[in-house]
């Protein structure tokens, strides 16, 4: 083979890896549009009048995780299903904030962590790499960790709007996810970064309920509270 | 919240060396059964086996590098010294031992995705290709294609003792009997792309022996693959079009010595014109230190 053939045969290689990524990225931009619309659909909890009918915007909310099924599952289909982690850069980021969305929808219902598991099923892929397009752990740590800092404004908030005894729960709740944190041995990268923002989040709801608890406002019966 | 006091001072201890056994001990005591503690514990493991995977592979890459480049300045030499079969021969020993460390990489990646620690290996493969290149353009003067250095990196499973020392590879020992590794084209690209700093090399110093025909091989072969790369141009990532200036300033080397060889070398004698080009080199060294 000579030189110039060899280079035809890499020229060709490449382009179509390129028209590859241009694929993917398209279906990407689609999700990051969704996940915006979602996003601007919770944030509606952050509003005095939100608390009422929160369970109304999980509902909402679950319906577009819908379409972001379907179209992770048209993104699968785009790249060589054992090439994973040779395309993951393109949709780690959007992927992350669905897995904070997933987890925040799922706090407002029932309180507790989304499991691994649990956003993989509602994101319509795998948790397992053996299984095919999956969850990445750490794209699901970078989620949980956005996730918290969006609890501690929603401590202040639920403050505000009249919810007192919330923000004790949410402090009780992220003192254990913090605790469940420490137990990573994480190495110095993004994760690790975001990670150290971890403290910052568990600070201010501490504050939160110190604020409460001087004042005696943890003892009085929620007169806002959306459920109870 | 029980678990916090006691993994918290664990924490600081991120990334040792410790054996997992023994941080498994600990962390008994600490136990707190919440669903959400289980399942951290659990990403720990699976955070920590990763890194472990990546630390070793990282190592690996380094080896590669490290005696790639060792093999690189042995066939430097090959202008200098009367033997030239002993050299290739050493050279094919160098390159077999880094062929060993390859597979170990082969091993490790068994089963895994090999671009989740592409980062960790791309380094060294690309050293590997740039000193495999260079061999085989001295044996036979051409460019190695990327089929057939994936060839020679599929490995099978014939020296015994070999492979039941890698720790990480005994439970695979059983099912598998062959591993493999491809050099991905961008690697290879990249490969190429050093292989011209080298050739460059081999020009200016094969001039400085008195051989004169080595040069305008060289130049033609260079351009060659400059004409390949301008070909790619930006279809590849940002490092293969960032090597296409480092390429062309070999390049222009080459081709100044030989248009200094065709003006010069009628009115020089021979055992001079390595005097020519040693003060020559040196200038365009100190060029490059400019720009």
């Amino acid at each position: 083979m000579s030189v110039s053939e060899m280079f035809i045969a890499l020229q060709g290689s490449l382009s179509v890896d390129q028209d590859v990524r241009e694929e993917i990225r398209k279906v990407v931009q689609t999700l990051e549009q969704t996940a915006r619309e979602i996003l601007t659909l919770l944030q509606g909890v952050h509003q005095g009048a939100g608390f009422q009918d929160i369970p109304k915007k999980c509902q909402k909310a679950r319906e577009h995780f819908g379409s972001v099924k379907t179209q992770l599952a048209s993104l699968k289909t785009k790249f060589p299903a054992d090439q994973y982690y040779r395309f993951h850069e393109h949709w780690r980021f959007v992927l992350q904030r669905l897995v904070f969305l997933a987890a925040f929808v799922v706090y407002l219902e029932t309180e507790t962590l989304v499991t691994r598991e649990a956003v993989a099923e509602i994101l319509g892929i795998e948790a397992d790499r053996e299984k095919g397009f999956h969850l990445d752990i750490e794209d699901y740590l970078s989620g949980i960790l956005t996730f918290a800092s969006e609890l501690s404004r929603l401590a202040v908030n639920s403050v505000t709007a009249g919810d007192y005894s919330r923000p004790l729960r949410i402090s009780t709740f992220i003192n254990e996810l913090d605790s469940g944190f420490r137990l990573l041995n994480l190495k110095n990268d993004s994760l690790r970064k975001r990670y150290d923002g971890l403290k910052y989040d568990v600070k201010k709801i501490e504050e939160v309920v110190y604020d409460l608890s001087i004042r005696g406002l943890n003892k009085e019966t929620s007169s806002a509270g959306g459920e109870k | 919240m029980s678990g916090k006091e006691g993994s918290g001072g664990f924490r600081k201890r991120k990334h040792d060396n410790f054996p997992h056994g023994q941080r498994r001990e600990d962390k008994e005591n600490v136990t707190s059964s919440s669903a959400l503690m289980i399942s951290f514990k659990s990403f720990q493991l699976e955070l920590d086996t990763r890194h472990d995977k990546y630390e070793r592979l990282v190592k690996l890459s380094r080896d590669i590098t490290i005696e790639s480049k060792r093999t690189i300045f042995l066939l430097h030499r090959i202008t200098s010294s009367p033997n030239r079969e002993e050299i290739l021969n050493e050279s094919e020993v160098k390159l077999d031992a880094v062929r060993q460390k390859i597979k170990q990489v082969a091993q490790e990646l068994t089963g895994e995705d090999m671009y989740q620690f592409h980062r960790a290996i791309s380094p060294g493969l690309q050293e590997y290709v740039e000193a495999v290149s260079f061999q085989y353009f001295i044996k036979t003067h051409s460019l190695i294609s990327a089929e057939e250095i994936n060839k020679q990196l599929v490995f099978t499973l014939e020296e015994k003792e070999e492979t039941t020392n890698t720790p990480s590879s005994n439970s695979h020992d059983k099912q598998q009997h062959t591993w493999s590794l491809k050099v991905t084209p961008v690697d290879y690209l990249l490969g190429v792309a050093d292989l011209t700093g080298e050739l460059m090399r081999l020009c200016i110093s094969s001039v400085g022996n008195g051989d004169i025909d080595t040069p305008f091989e060289l130049s033609q072969f260079l351009r060659q693959i400059y004409d390949g790369f301008t070909y790619i141009g930006n279809t590849g990532p940002y490092e293969v079009s960032k090597k296409l200036y480092t390429l062309k300033q070999s390049l222009a080397k080459v081709e100044n010595a030989c248009y200094t060889l065709k003006v010069r070398g009628s009115e020089i004698p021979k055992h001079m014109l390595a005097d020519v080009f040693s003060t020559k080199a040196d200038m365009m060294d100190r060029e490059e230190g400019l720009s």
